[in-house]
């Protein structure tokens, strides 16, 4: 194993995921999430991307705290592509340094981190959902889930700069704190014959993309709802609470939900104030994605449901009947109706 | 058509149960199994040889016992299995453990000949970090796809491969010239039955041993030791108490309890006053 002298490095690194023109939510909550660490580490946030055309970014960017935002535009980045990406990446990492990088756990993000890492040869955290400084080492902790959910690990990475972690979208709050920064250009040769893949085309889903990170209230449905129709009562008890609506992975199967509302380990993972669990067993993979929800409220037919084992509260009972219920009268109490 | 894939062997994970008294995974009588996804990449392999012809092999780096992972690989179609097994490799992280597959697959090669077709699951189940695959694929230099979902064309003759990916906004169809590494969905495919000459020639065919001695893997890249990432601490999560069940005459009496306890954090969202 190469190790790095890792006095030569320095600053934390927020990679800025975008889509479409769009920047990822998880990258100003990572920023937010880096400038907490960048305190213990006495040093700064910057922001870096590879796109086609990505300075418009700088304002939000800089809207979240990161005092440089280090860029590389070229045409052949105008889509996602691992390997134009990844090279790019590399050269400005090798170039500046940086002592952390970190990435959204997207599906681009897992994409891109490994390989990057990989190249680099340094060590990567995946998914994680705790990141901390060591007091006496000043080496990023990062802990993540595995198995699951089951058990938790803290990861630390001593002799290999930077320290990577890709961290999962929704754990930390985005939180606005603007600083005047400064946008850094580089430029990348690319070899163009290396890139051989192509896309051929792009299926937008349809149906809207929800980040369920945003809402303090999720009214879950699973497959004991029965039917697709019957999701309409998940539906209206989060209106009427003023929050959303999601699903488990069974109910997103039968085609009752986007794959986009999916909570769990290959869904989301949220932590909202309330979670409304109906007709959900509580798989571990399921609750993967929710247990850290502050209340959770269950309903279920069945009293030995695991679910109960990690609801604040648990109704047991057929949600076709307690969900309309349930409904109106919340809408009667919160002055709805 | 020359597939190469690479498969973990994993504890059934919905079966692993965690003690609270000692915070531990409890994995006593928990079946070791073929990582899910990785079968749906086998799957996937051994149907390309039926319809294209060529051949399948498999790899498991693991303790000996992953043999048997690799005898029901074969049992699925794969037509050679080669156990990756060494003291050195333990404690690997993912950085070792892609570095381990790669040098071991240099191997395979050698014997098997060329590779078209290298596979992967998404993730493992036990491990979840999705790192491995597009580890090796970055060693190899060769493209990568992952969050596989469909194979829409597969033509031999321009060496190319078509296939249906997952991605944030939707799916993506892309091209890539062979050789290209794929990371795979449950979605792919659902399992087929393996055939009685499977099975057959599965129990008869023996899986191949590699390890530091009749390979070129270099040991200071591999094991604990040579991983960039060390975990400092290992723990469950804390137990949460079992929930209160409520209960009442009529199911409005539960409903009225339920918002009595709910309306301190109602209030402190703003949602009453
Ligand atoms: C690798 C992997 C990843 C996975 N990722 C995820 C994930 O991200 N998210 C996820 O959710 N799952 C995931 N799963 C699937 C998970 O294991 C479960 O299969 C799934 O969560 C079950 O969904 P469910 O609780 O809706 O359905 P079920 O397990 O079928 O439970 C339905 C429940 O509804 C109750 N019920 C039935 N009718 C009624 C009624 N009328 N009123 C009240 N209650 C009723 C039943 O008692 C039961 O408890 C994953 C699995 C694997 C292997
Ligand atoms: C609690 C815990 C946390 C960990 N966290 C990290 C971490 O954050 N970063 C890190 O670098 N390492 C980590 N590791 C080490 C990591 O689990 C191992 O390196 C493991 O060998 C591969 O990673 P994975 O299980 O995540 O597999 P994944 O990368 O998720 O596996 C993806 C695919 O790669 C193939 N594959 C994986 N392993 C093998 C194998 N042995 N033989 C053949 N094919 C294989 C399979 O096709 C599999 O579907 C952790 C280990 C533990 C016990």
């Amino acid at each position: 194993m190469i190790k790095h002298d890792i006095s030569k490095y320095k600053h934390i690194w927020v990679f800025v995921e975008h889509e479409n023109g769009e920047v990822a939510r998880v990258s100003f909550e990572l920023l937010t999430k880096a400038r907490e660490l960048a305190k213990d580490l006495d040093c700064e946030v910057h922001a870096f991307t590879v796109g086609d055309k990505v300075e418009q970014f700088k304002d939000e960017v800089f809207k979240y705290g990161a005092k440089k935002f280090f860029i590389i535009e070229d045409p052949i980045l105008k889509d996602y592509m691992t390997e134009p990406y990844r090279d790019s990446i590399v050269y400005l990492i090798e170039k500046y340094k940086p002592e952390v990088v970190l990435i959204g756990a997207t599906t681009l993000g897992r994409d891109l981190a490994g390989t990057i890492a990989t190249v680099l040869q340094t060590g990567l955290t995946a998914d994680t959902t705790a990141l901390d400084i060591d007091p006496k080492t000043k080496n990023l902790l990062m802990t993540r889930p595995t198995f699951g959910g089951n058990l938790m690990a803290t990861i630390f990475c001593p002799d290999n700069r930077p320290q990577m972690s890709t961290s999962r979208p929704g754990v930390y709050k985005a939180i606005e704190e603007p600083v005047k920064g400064e946008v850094i250009k580089e430029k990348f040769e690319f070899d163009k014959a290396k890139y051989t893949k192509k896309i051929l085309e792009k299926i937008i889903e349809e149906g809207e993309k929800v980040n369920l990170g945003f809402y303090d209230i999720i009214v879950s449905g699973g497959f004991g709802m029965g039917s697709k129709e019957n999701m309409k009562f998940v539906q209206e008890l989060a209106d009427v609470l003023g929050g959303t609506w999601a699903a488990s992975r069974k109910a997103v199967q039968a085609g009752w939900a986007p794959q986009t509302r999916q909570v769990g380990q290959t869904g989301q993972t949220v932590h909202p104030k309330i979670y409304i669990a109906c007709g959900i067993s509580g798989a571990i993979q399921h609750v993967a994605g929710m247990k850290s929800s502050d209340v959770i409220i269950a309903i279920n037919k069945d009293p030995e449901a695991p679910i109960f084992e990690l609801a604040t509260y648990g109704i047991v009972g057929d949600v076709l009947e307690v969900l309309p219920k349930m409904t109106k009268m919340f809408k009667e109490k919160l002055g709805k109706a | 058509m020359h597939s190469l894939v690479f498969i973990k062997q994993v504890p059934d994970a919905a079966q692993v149960r965690v003690d609270y008294e000692t915070g531990t995974l409890i994995r006593e009588g928990v079946p070791a199994i073929i990582n899910p996804f990785d079968k749906h990449a086998i799957e996937a392999a051994v149907r390309i040889k039926n319809e294209f012809g060529g051949k399948v092999s498999v790899v498991c780096m693991g303790p000996p016992m992953a043999e048997d992972a690799l005898k029901e690989a074969m049992a699925m179609g794969a037509d050679n299995a080669y156990l990756l097994s060494d003291r050195i490799f333990a404690g690997s992280d993912t950085l070792a453990t892609s570095y381990a597959l790669w040098a071991g697959a240099q191997k395979i090669i050698q014997e098997e000949g060329p590779v078209d077709l290298f596979w992967a699951g998404k993730q493992a189940i036990d491990g979840d970090t999705a790192q491995t695959g597009p580890g090796i694929a970055t060693r190899f230099n060769i493209p990568l796809i992952t969050y596989v979902v469909d194979i829409k064309k597969v033509d031999p003759e321009n060496k190319t491969i078509e296939v249906v990916r997952l991605v944030e906004s939707g799916q993506e169809v892309m091209e890539a010239p062979m050789p290209c590494f794929l990371t795979v969905e449950e979605e792919l495919n659902t399992l087929s039955y393996a055939p009685l000459p499977y099975l057959i020639r599965a129990a008869k065919t023996p899986v191949k041993l590699l390890n530091s001695s009749n390979t070129e893997i270099d040991a200071s890249q591999c094991g604990l030791k040579n991983s960039p990432t060390k975990v400092k601490k290992a723990f469950t999560p804390p137990k949460r108490e079992r929930g209160e069940m409520l209960e009442g005459d009529s199911l409005d009496a539960i409903l009225n309890t339920l918002y009595e306890k709910i309306t301190p954090v109602l209030k402190q969202m703003g949602k009453v006053q």
